[in-house]
C-alpha cells in the first residue's frame, strides 16, 4: 500500500524528465514529436554559441556564488551554534534565515533597489552584470549553508575540542585540525546547495542583472517565451547526466566517510 | 570579530534591502533612470503614499492576494498529501535503499527548473505531446485546451514545489521510533489506527514545516504561473513582476512586495519556530 504512493509521487516527478530525455533523440523539429532516432539536437547545442557562453557564464557564477555562500555560511553558522545569547541574537537568528523563506521576487527587487542605492551613494557598482548576480546568489546560498553548519556544530561531540586544548592547542589550530574536518561534509553539502540554486536561478538574477551578462536559465526563459526547439530536451539529458553523476559521487563519498 | 563579520554581511545583504523596499514604497514614480524619486532627498521628506493608494483604489490587486494565498494554500495541501505518502514509503524501505529512493525524489531538480517548464508546455499545448496520444487513441478529436489553465498552473507547482515536502518530513519518518507503532499493533490497533493516532501526530510538526516551505515560496511564485497559467489569472508574484519590468513603476512593485511580506509575516515566524525548535 504504502508503496503505491511512493511509485505515483516518483512516476510523476519522473514522466516529464522521461519524456525529455527520449524524445532529445529525436529527429522532429517539434519538441515530443518522434521523427525517427538522431543526435542533431545534441549536435546544435554544442554550436549554439549564445546558449554555452550563457552556460559558461552561469558555472562561473554559481562556483563563485557557492564559494563565497560557504564561506559567510560558515561564519553565520558559527555564531549562531557558538555564541550562546547574545545582544541581537533572535534579530540575528531572524536576518540569516529570511532568506530561505523570502519570497525570491521580494529578494530579488530588494537586492536591485539596495545595488541602485548603493550605485548612486558610492558610484559602485557602475553596471548591474555578473558581479551583482554573483552577491544576490551568494545572500541566498549564505543562508542554507548557515542551516547546514549550524546543525552540524550542535551535533558535534564537544570532548574532541576540549581535549585538543587541554593538550595546549591554540583556538585556530583546534578548528583547523578538528573542528573544520568534522563539518567539511556539510560544508560541501552546503557548497553543492548553493550552486544548484544559482544555476537555476530565473528571478534574482532578471532583477539585478544587467545586459550583456545572461545566465542560463535566464537565457533559457526569454527562449521559452518565443517558443522552444528539441535542443532543450537534449540540454536536459547533459544537465541530467551531470547531476546524476555529481550525486553518485556524493554519495559514495558519504558511504565511505560513514565506514 | 567573526560575529561582528556576519554582521556586517547580513545587515548589507539582508536587512537593508528589506529596509529599502518598505521605504521605496513610498516614493514617487518618475520617468529617468532610475525611474523614481525616492521618499527621502537631499531637501528632506519627499515622500507620497502613491502607490499605497494605487493598491486600495479598486479589488484588482486585493484579488491577485487573495488568488495567490489560494493557489499556494492548494499548492501546499498537495505537496503535503502526495509528499507524506512517499515520505512513508521511503522510511519503510531498508535502510540501504533509503538514501537512493530520496535522490531519486531530489534528482529531477538536476534536470532545470526551465527546461521542466519547457518539457509541461511540450506536453501539454494544443499540438502537444497529451492532446497527440489522445487523438491518436480516439477519445477526443479536437485537441483539448490544456495549457494556460488553472490545471496546469496546479500541475507545474506541485511538480516543483514536491521535494520540499518530502524531505523534511522523510527526515523526521525515518528517525522515529518504530516500537511506539509496533506497541499499537500488538495492542490490536488497525493499521489506519496506528496511522491516525501514532505516526500522523509524531510527524505533525514536520508536516507543519513542510506545508509552510512550500506555501511561503508559492504564494510569491511568478515564473511557473506565467510560463503555465493563464494569462489573465492576476497573481501578486506576477503583479509585482509586471510593476517592475514592464509598468517600470517602482514604488508599485515595492508597496506590493510589502504587502506580501505583511501576508506573509505569520507563517514565516510559524516557520522559523518550528525550524529552531528542532
Amino acid at each position: 500500500m504504502r508503496w503505491v504512493v511512493l511509485t505515483l509521487g516518483l512516476a510523476f516527478l519522473w514522466a516529464p524528465i522521461a519524456l525529455m530525455a527520449a524524445y532529445a533523440f529525436s529527429d522532429s523539429r517539434v519538441p515530443f514529436e518522434w521523427g525517427g532516432f538522431s543526435l542533431r539536437w545534441f549536435v546544435a547545442l554544442g554550436e549554439n554559441a549564445r546558449l554555452l557562453e550563457a552556460a559558461w557564464l552561469s558555472l562561473r557564477i554559481g562556483a563563485a556564488a557557492a564559494t563565497l555562500a560557504t564561506l559567510l555560511g560558515l561564519a553565520l553558522g558559527w555564531v549562531l551554534a557558538r555564541h550562546g545569547r547574545f545582544a541581537g541574537r533572535p534579530i540575528f537568528g531572524a536576518l540569516a534565515g529570511a532568506p530561505l523563506v523570502l519570497p525570491e521576487v521580494v529578494m530579488g527587487l530588494a537586492l536591485l533597489l539596495l545595488f541602485v542605492g548603493l550605485q548612486t551613494l558610492t558610484g559602485w557598482p557602475a553596471q548591474r552584470g555578473a558581479a551583482t548576480v554573483w552577491l544576490a546568489h551568494s545572500s541566498l546560498g549564505m543562508a542554507y549553508v548557515a542551516v547546514l553548519v549550524q546543525a552540524r556544530l550542535a551535533a558535534l561531540d564537544p570532548t574532541l575540542e576540549e581535549a585538543a586544548a587541554d593538550l595546549g592547542a591554540a583556538p585556530f589550530t583546534i578548528f583547523r585540525t578538528i573542528t573544520l574536518p568534522l563539518i567539511a561534509p556539510s560544508l560541501a553539502a552546503g557548497w553543492l546547495l548553493a550552486f544548484t540554486l544559482s544555476l537555476d536561478d530565473v528571478v534574482l538574477a532578471s532583477f539585478v542583472s544587467g545586459p550583456g551578462a545572461t545566465t542560463l536559465p535566464v537565457y533559457l526563459f526569454s527562449q521559452l517565451r518565443l517558443g522552444m526547439t528539441p535542443e532543450a530536451n537534449a540540454l536536459a539529458v547533459v544537465m541530467l547526466a551531470m547531476g546524476a553523476a555529481g550525486l553518485a559521487m556524493a554519495l559514495a563519498l558519504q558511504r565511505r566517510l560513514a565506514i | 570579530m567573526i560575529r561582528a563579520g556576519s554582521w556586517l554581511a547580513l545587515l548589507v545583504l539582508v536587512a537593508a534591502p528589506l529596509v529599502i523596499v518598505l521605504g521605496m514604497g513610498l516614493g514617487t514614480s518618475a520617468p529617468g533612470v532610475p525611474p523614481v524619486i525616492p521618499p527621502i532627498g537631499a531637501r528632506g521628506w519627499q515622500g507620497s503614499f502613491e502607490a499605497w493608494g494605487l493598491m486600495v483604489a479598486d479589488t484588482y490587486y486585493l484579488d491577485a492576494a487573495l488568488r495567490s494565498l489560494r493557489l499556494a494554500a492548494i499548492t501546499a495541501s498537495l505537496c503535503l498529501v502526495l509528499g507524506f505518502g512517499m515520505a512513508l514509503g521511503i522510511a519503510g524501505a531498508a535502510p540501504r535503499w533509503q538514501a537512493p529512493l530520496l535522490a531519486l525524489v531530489l534528482l529531477p531538480f538536476w534536470s532545470g527548473f526551465v527546461l521542466r517548464l519547457a518539457a509541461w508546455v511540450g506536453l501539454l499545448r494544443d499540438g502537444g505531446w497529451i492532446n497527440g496520444m489522445l487523438i491518436r487513441a480516439g477519445l477526443i478529436t479536437e485537441p483539448l485546451q490544456l495549457l494556460h489553465s488553472e490545471g496546469a498552473m496546479l500541475l507545474g507547482m506541485v511538480h516543483g514545489y514536491l521535494p520540499f515536502a518530502v524531505l523534511p518530513l522523510t527526515a523526521t519518518l525515518v528517525r522515529r521510533d518504530p516500537r511506539l507503532e509496533e506497541a499499537a499493533a500488538d495492542l490490536g490497533a488497525g493499521r489506519w489506527t496506528v496511522l491516525r493516532t501514532i505516526t500522523l501526530p509524531l510527524a505533525a510538526p514536520a508536516a507543519a514545516a513542510a506545508f509552510l516551505l512550500v506555501f511561503i515560496p508559492a504564494a510569491g511564485e511568478v515564473v511557473i504561473p506565467e510560463v503555465l497559467g493563464a494569462p489573465d489569472s492576476v497573481l501578486i508574484g506576477r503583479a509585482i513582476w509586471g510593476e517592475f519590468f514592464q509598468t517600470r513603476d517602482w514604488p508599485a512593485a515595492a508597496a506590493l512586495s510589502t504587502a506580501l511580506l505583511a501576508l506573509l509575516l505569520l507563517p514565516i515566524a510559524l516557520f522559523q519556530r518550528l525550524a529552531t525548535l528542532k
